[in-house]
C-alpha cells in the first residue's frame, strides 16, 4: 500500500503494528520525490540513502518514530549542505545539529532532504531562489508563496508528510494557505532557533507544515521548549496540544479585526474566509467584531526592522569562515565587497542596502527608532483585541497564488503579499493557517487564526473546529 | 522622514558601507526600486508615537546563566568549512603592511 498520503497518526500506527517499515515509507517517498520534483522543485537536496539507515535505526514506539520530516534549507542538519539557498553558501556542509533537530532525532524523526526557500527567507515566492523556483502543486504556473515555498510545496504536492520552516513575516503561513497545507507559526520564544540561520532576529521563529491541524500540534509538542542555547527562547511548560484539540469552540469568542478586510482583498478569498466565519458562529462560537487601528503600518514597519536585523545578521557572510570567497581578492575590503557582490541575490542586496540605510547615521531616529514605536502600539492593538476575544480569524493572504514572474519586477507589490501575515511576527505572537477553500480555478485559499502570546492551544483547537468539519484538507492536487 | 529629494538614499554610499560592490546597473535598479520603498514607508510619519517609549511596555530583563565550561565545537570541524585554512587558524588577505 502507499503511505505517502496517511496522516502521521495513520503512518505510525502501521509503523507501530508491522503493517508498514519505515524503510518502506522512505522507499516510497523518495519514488514519489523522484516522479514529481523534476516538475516542482520542492526539494534542493534528497539522501534517500542516509535517510534508509536512520529510518532502519528508528525506534517505532518513539512520537516520530521512523516519521520522515522535510526541513528548510535555512536550518542545520549536522552533514547536510545548508545553502539558505544563496550561492554565498554553495558547498558549506552542517558540522552540528539545530536544537529543532536534535529535538526530531530525539522523537525518532528520520530527515530525507531539504526544501527550498527564497535566499535567506527574504521573499513570499521562492523566486528569489538562487536555485530555481518551486512550482506550486495545485498550478505548475504560480508561485507557491514564499519565503518556505518548498516546505509548503513538498507537503502540499504529497512530497513529504511535514516539514519545518521559518516565518519571520509570513513565511509558513502563506506559503501553507497557497499550497492547502496547514502552516503554524508559534510565539516568538516558543521555539529554540539555535542552529537556524538568523534572518530577522526579533521577527524569526520555526513552525510546521502539515496536511492537518492535529500533526501540528504533535510537531509543536516535539520541538517547543527552552534551550540554554537561545537565551530568546522562554521557559514555559509545553502543553500536550494534542489534548485539547477536540474540545470545540462553544462558548469561546471569536474576533474578526475590521481592518483586514479590504478593498484589494480577492472576492474569492473574502467568500471563503467569510463563510469559515459563519461555520463557527454555527458550531457555537461567539463572534466580534474587533479593531486593529494600526494594521496599515504593519508592511512599512516590518520593512524597516527587518532590514535593519538583516544587514546586521549578514555581515556574517564575508567569504572568512564559510562559505564562498571571491577569487584573487587584492586586499581584505575588495575580498568582502567582491565575496557579498558575487554570492548575494538582487533581493538580499536590495535588503542589506535599505537595512544599512535606515540603521545610518542622520536616519536612525527618523526610520529605525520610529518604527519600534509604531511596532509597539501594532502589538498594543493586539494585546487590547485580546481582552474580548480569545483568537482572531482573517485571511491569510489576500491573493490566491499568483503567476511565476508577476510580481518580480516590482518589489514592494511583493512585499504586499504579507499585509495580513507581518502583524502577528512584529507583535510576537503566534498563527496558523489552515485550508478554508478553494477559487473558481481551484487555487486554494487559507484562514489565518491568531492567537494571543502562548494561545497555541486554544488557536489549534479552533482551527481543528473547522477542519474537522470542512472537507478542504482532503482535496488532493493534481501533481 | 525622508521622502524629499535632498533626503533620497545614495545607494553608492550605502553599499560601501555594507561591503558590497554593487555593478552601475544594480545601483541605478536599486535607487529607483528602493525610493519605491521609502516612499511607502514614509507613510509612518502620520503616526502619532510621542507617548510610546522606545521598549515599548516590555518587561525586559537581563537573563542570565551560570558561566559553566561546556563542550563546543572542535576546532577542525569549526574549520571543515574555511575557504583557507592553515595551522588551525582562517587565513585572510594581508590587512597592515
Amino acid at each position: 500500500m502507499d503511505s505517502i498520503s496517511l496522516t502521521i497518526p495513520e503512518l505510525r500506527q502501521k509503523l507501530a503494528s508491522g503493517a508498514l517499515r519505515s524503510r518502506e515509507v522512505i522507499d516510497q517517498l523518495a519514488s514519489r520525490i523522484e516522479a514529481v520534483d523534476p516538475k516542482l522543485k520542492a526539494y534542493l537536496h534528497v539522501d534517500a540513502d542516509k535517510a534508509r539507515a536512520e529510518a532502519d535505526a528508528a525506534d517505532v514506539s518513539l512520537p516520530l518514530g521512523g516519521v520522515p520530516i522535510a526541513i528548510k534549507d535555512v536550518i542545520n542538519v549536522k552533514g547536510d549542505p545548508c545553502t539558505c539557498a544563496s550561492k554565498i553558501l554553495e558547498g558549506y556542509v552542517s558540522p552540528y545539529d539545530a536544537t529543532v533537530i536534535t529535538k526530531l532525532r530525539e522523537a525518532g524523526a528520520v530527515f530525507l532532504g531539504r526544501t527550498n526557500m527564497d535566499e535567506f527567507a527574504m521573499g513570499s515566492s521562492t523566486e528569489n531562489s538562487s536555485w530555481g523556483t518551486t512550482r506550486n502543486p495545485w498550478d505548475l504556473d504560480r508561485i507557491p508563496g514564499g519565503s518556505s515555498g518548498g516546505s509548503a510545496a513538498a507537503v502540499g504536492g504529497h512530497e513529504a508528510f511535514a516539514a519545518l520552516g521559518t516565518d519571520t513575516g509570513g513565511s509558513i503561513r502563506q506559503p501553507a494557505a497557497l499550497c492547502s497545507c496547514v502552516g503554524l507559526k508559534p510565539t516568538y520564544g516558543r521555539v529554540s532557533r539555535y542552529g537556524l540561520v538568523a534572518f530577522a532576529s526579533s521577527l524569526d521563529q520555526i513552525g510546521t507544515f502539515t496536511k492537518t491541524v492535529e500533526e501540528a500540534a504533535l510537531l509543536l509538542e516535539v520541538i517547543a521548549g527552552h534551550d540554554p542555547r537561545d537565551n530568546t527562547s522562554i521557559d514555559r511548560p509545553v502543553p500536550k496540544y494534542t489534548h485539547s484539540l477536540h474540545q470545540g469552540v462553544k462558548g469561546l469568542r471569536l474576533g474578526v479585526p475590521k481592518e483586514y478586510f479590504i478593498e484589494g482583498i480577492d472576492p474569492e478569498v473574502e467568500k471563503a474566509v467569510r463563510d469559515a466565519i459563519e461555520e463557527y458562529k454555527r458550531q457555537g462560537a461567539e463572534i466580534v467584531e474587533v479593531s486593529l487601528p494600526h494594521t496599515q503600518y504593519a508592511v512599512a514597519v516590518y520593512y524597516i526592522i527587518a532590514t535593519a536585523e538583516c544587514s546586521a545578521n549578514l555581515a556574517r557572510f564575508d567569504g572568512v569562515r564559510y562559505g564562498k570567497r571571491t577569487q584573487n581578492p587584492k586586499d581584505i575590503l575588495d575580498m568582502y565587497g567582491r565575496t557579498r557582490a558575487e554570492g548575494f541575490g538582487a533581493e538580499v542586496k536590495r535588503r542589506i542596502i535599505l537595512g544599512t540605510y535606515v540603521l545610518s547615521s542622520g536616519y536612525y531616529d527618523a526610520y529605525y527608532n520610529r518604527a519600534q514605536k509604531v511596532r509597539h502600539m501594532i502589538a498594543e492593538d493586539f494585546r487590547l483585541a485580546f481582552e474580548q476575544c480569545d483568537a482572531l480569524l482573517t485571511p491569510t493572504s489576500p491573493t490566491p497564488a499568483f503567476k511565476i514572474g508577476e510580481r518580480t519586477a516590482d518589489p514592494l507589490q511583493m512585499y504586499l503579499a504579507d499585509i495580513f501575515t507581518i502583524a502577528v511576527n512584529l507583535a510576537g505572537i503566534c498563527g496558523v493557517s489552515i485550508p478554508c477553500g478553494f477559487t473558481g480555478n481551484k487555487l486554494p485559499i487559507g484562514l489565518q487564526i491568531i492567537g494571543p502570546k502562548w494561545g497555541e492551544e486554544t488557536m489549534l483547537r479552533v482551527a481543528h473546529a473547522y477542519e474537522q468539519a470542512t472537507p478542504w484538507h482532503k482535496e488532493k492536487p493534481p501533481i | 522622514m525622508a521622502d524629499t529629494a535632498s533626503d533620497r538614499i545614495d545607494v553608492t554610499y550605502v553599499a560601501d558601507l555594507a561591503r558590497l560592490r554593487l555593478s552601475p546597473e544594480e545601483i541605478a535598479t536599486f535607487q529607483k526600486q528602493l525610493g519605491d520603498v521609502l516612499g511607502y514607508v514614509s507613510q509612518l510619519t502620520e503616526v502619532d508615537v510621542s507617548h510610546v517609549s522606545l521598549l515599548g511596555d516590555a518587561d525586559l530583563k537581563n537573563r542570565l546563566r551560570a558561566d559553566v565550561l561546556q563542550p563546543s565545537l572542535p576546532v577542525t570541524e569549526a574549520l571543515s568549512n574555511a575557504p583557507k585554512q592553515d595551522n588551525n587558524l582562517f587565513v585572510v588577505p594581508k590587512m597592515v603592511e
